[in-house]
Order: C-alpha cells, then structure tokens, then sequence
C-alpha cells in the first residue's frame, strides 16, 4: 500500500468552487475579509453566489459554458 | 426517548413486549405486519435500540437474537423493494457525471413550495417530519467509517467533522436543528414527533439506518450521502427565503443558512474525495454508490409527492428557478 496521498491545500472542482483546506482570509471583490470557518470552505468561482465569496451551488444552475472550468 | 403509539398488530405485539421487559419474542415473530407502516415502525423502533433507545426499554435488547432476526426479516423486505424501484445508469461514471445525473432526476420539491406559498402550519409539519433525520443528522453515516480504507477513511472524516460541529458542540449541526424547533415552540427532544410522520419519512430514516449498519452496505451508504448533500444547498436556500417570509426565528433560519455553504463544500467532498476515494480502494461498489444515491432521491420525492398531494398543491419542481 503507498504511504502518501496526495492532499491538496487548494482543489479546483471542474464547473464548480474552489476548495481551501485550513484557516484563511479571503477577500472580496469590495475589499471585505472574510474569514474561514470551517475545515474546509468552498469558494465561489462562478461569481453568482448568493453567498460571495462562498458557494451556494449555484453554479449547478448555469449553463455549461458558463460555469467555471 | 418514550416508545410510539403502534400502527398495527406487530408494533402492538413488539411493544407491548418491549414494554413488559420479557426477552421472550416468538409472539412477535408469528405476528407479522400487517402493511408498509407497521413494518416500517417496528424496523425504526428496532433500529432506534443501536442508537439512543427507548426509556421503557432494556439496553442489553439492543442485541437480543430474535430482535436482530425481526429486524434482518424487515431490513431484507425494505431493501428488496428499494433495489426494486432502481436501475443502473449505463456509462456515468460516478465522479465525473454524478452531478449531472442529479441534475436529470426531476423530483418533486418540498422546498421549492416552502419558499413561495406554504402557509405556517404546513411548515411547522415539514420541521416535525424533518426532525427525525435532523436530530440524529450524519448519526447513521458515522457507523460507515470504521469499515472504509485509508483514503475515504479520512474524507468522510472531513466531512463529519463539520457536521458535528468541528469540536465545537455549539456548532454541532443535529443541535442547531434542536434549537431552531426549540424557537420555534416545537418539541426538540429527539423522536419527538414520531407518532406524527408518515410512512415515507419512516422510510427515509429506516433506509440510512439500513445501509449504516451493514458493512455490505457501506457502498450505498456513501453514495446515499453524495446525493443527500447534492440535492442540499439550493433547498436549504430556499427554505430559508420561506422560514424569513413566514417570520419564523433565527435560529431554524440559521440552521439552513449553515446548510447553503456546509452542503455547497460537502457536496464537493462526498462526490470527489469520499466517494472517489471509496472507488479508487474499492472499485467494485460503483453499483452500490449509485444504488444509494438513487434511493436517496426516490425516497425524498415520495416523500415530497406525499406532503404537497396531502396540502392540496401541485408539484413543485426542483428545478424552478424563483
Ligand atoms: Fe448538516
Ligand atoms: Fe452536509
């Protein structure tokens, strides 16, 4: 069995959020912190959130060619 | 926890005999169910004994033999009629097309009608029937972790530590529930409105309960919960547009506020690292991934079907968007 996993502190999810694993701040399109809260957040990447800067799922409302790649 | 009322000759033979603290069961073993409610209460009964048991009864029945045979005989109908409603999708691959296979299952949204038209009381039902899953919330996934390899191991225990609050009791999501009943002047002790729910929602919870405690099972239980937290975020935006228009208390809002971003993350993880790391260690659940995830949308657009029918309101589609 191999003794190492890969386990990314960032996850780009085709057509959807970015993954943070950890604690962090991110910032808004406005200037406004955000801190994470939980073990791992996922963040917005389509913009139509209605939860800026985290994602709500909307992304699964778009169509394909506008979701995040 | 007090025992239900009975729906019919085996819950009334089962516990009565639970009641009298007799560990003698052949009368309940000749008595057989009558119809799909009293089975499925006696199976929630029975399956309440592994997690937090019943006042009125003894601990050590949890593991009496001719309990676990009754339970297996109920757990062997509900599971054959379950795989009965189920077909496999040919050529998906569970992480690649699991959200797009979501998507193409059109069921029926209880959500959706919260949102835009449900008066109070219809509400206040949806929190009662909800309460018997959200008061033990990832209760029943919890039994799937000890049976996994090392890579959905930890995945799934990413995941549920969020969902028990990441240490925090506070933040403990079958807690939060609890508080917003607790608000919103409904009972919040766990099992509460029992006696109230109709057989879909004994379903629902007999179903997870079912593929948590069978290690054969553990396939269905993960696939299960993909699609539990991929048919999450958008509902629980909506039920909190229906909980504010209605005035309802922060704190049951809070709850499915939490559930918009939680479940926006959770989905994520249960697709790509819980249920692709069960595959890449275990490639031969794929079927059972799927089974689940099915059974999981089934049994909430039965359910759906059965609350909107009994309101008088057609069918709103999940897909609508307000
Ligand atoms: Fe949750
Ligand atoms: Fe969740």
């Amino acid at each position: 069995m191999s003794g190492s996993f890969e386990h990314p502190d960032v996850v780009l999810c085709p057509g959807g959020p970015m993954l943070l694993r950890g604690q962090h701040t991110v910032e808004d399109p406005a200037g406004v912190a955000h801190e994470t809260t939980r073990p791992v957040t996922a963040v917005c990447r389509c913009h139509k959130s209605s939860s800026l800067p985290w994602c709500d799922g909307t992304h699964k409302l778009l169509p394909e060619r506008l979701r995040p790649t | 926890m007090q025992i239900p009322q009975p729906r019919g000759p085996l819950t009334d033979e089962l516990f009565g005999t639970l009641r009298a603290g007799s560990d003698d069961f052949y009368p309940v073993l000749a008595a057989g169910a009558t119809d799909g409610e009293d089975a499925a209460l006696a199976l929630w009964v029975l399956h309440e004994l592994h997690y937090r048991g019943f006042d009125e009864v003894r601990d050590d029945l949890e593991w009496d033999p001719q309990l676990v045979r009754l339970r297996g005989a109920l757990e062997r109908d509900l599971e054959q009629r379950l795989r009965e409603r189920f077909t496999p999708p040919v050529g998906l691959s569970f992480v690649e097309d699991f959200f797009d296979w979501v998507a193409e299952q059109d069921g029926a949204s209880v959500a959706a009608h919260v949102q835009r038209d449900a008066d109070r009381e219809q509400v206040l039902e949806l929190l009662r029937s909800r309460s018997i899953y959200h008061l033990k919330e990832s209760d029943p996934t919890a039994w799937v972790v000890p049976r996994l390899g090392v890579r959905a191991k930890a995945a799934l225990m990413e995941l549920l530590y969020d969902e028990y609050g990441g240490g925090d009791p506070n933040r403990l999501h079958h807690h939060l529930f609890a508080q917003g009943l607790r608000a919103s002047g409904l009972a919040a002790s766990y099992g509460a409105h029992i006696d109230e729910v109709p057989l879909e929602v004994l379903e629902q919870n007999n179903a997870m309960s079912h593929f948590g405690l069978h290690r054969r099972l553990r396939g269905a239980a993960l696939g299960h919960l993909a699609a539990f937290e991929a048919t999450s975020s958008m509902p629980s935006r909506r039920m909190v547009q229906g909980l504010e228009r209605l005035g309802f208390p922060d704190e049951m809002v809070a709850y499915y506020a939490e559930h918009v971003e939680a479940d926006a993350v959770h989905e994520q993880l249960a697709v790509r690292t819980i249920c692709g790391g069960l595959l890449a260690e275990e490639p031969g659940l794929e079927e059972d991934l799927w089974f689940g995830a099915f059974t999981c949308l089934d049994l909430e657009d039965r359910f759906a079907r059965t609350i909107l029918q009994r309101w008088g309101v057609g069918e709103d589609r999940k897909e609508e968007v307000a």
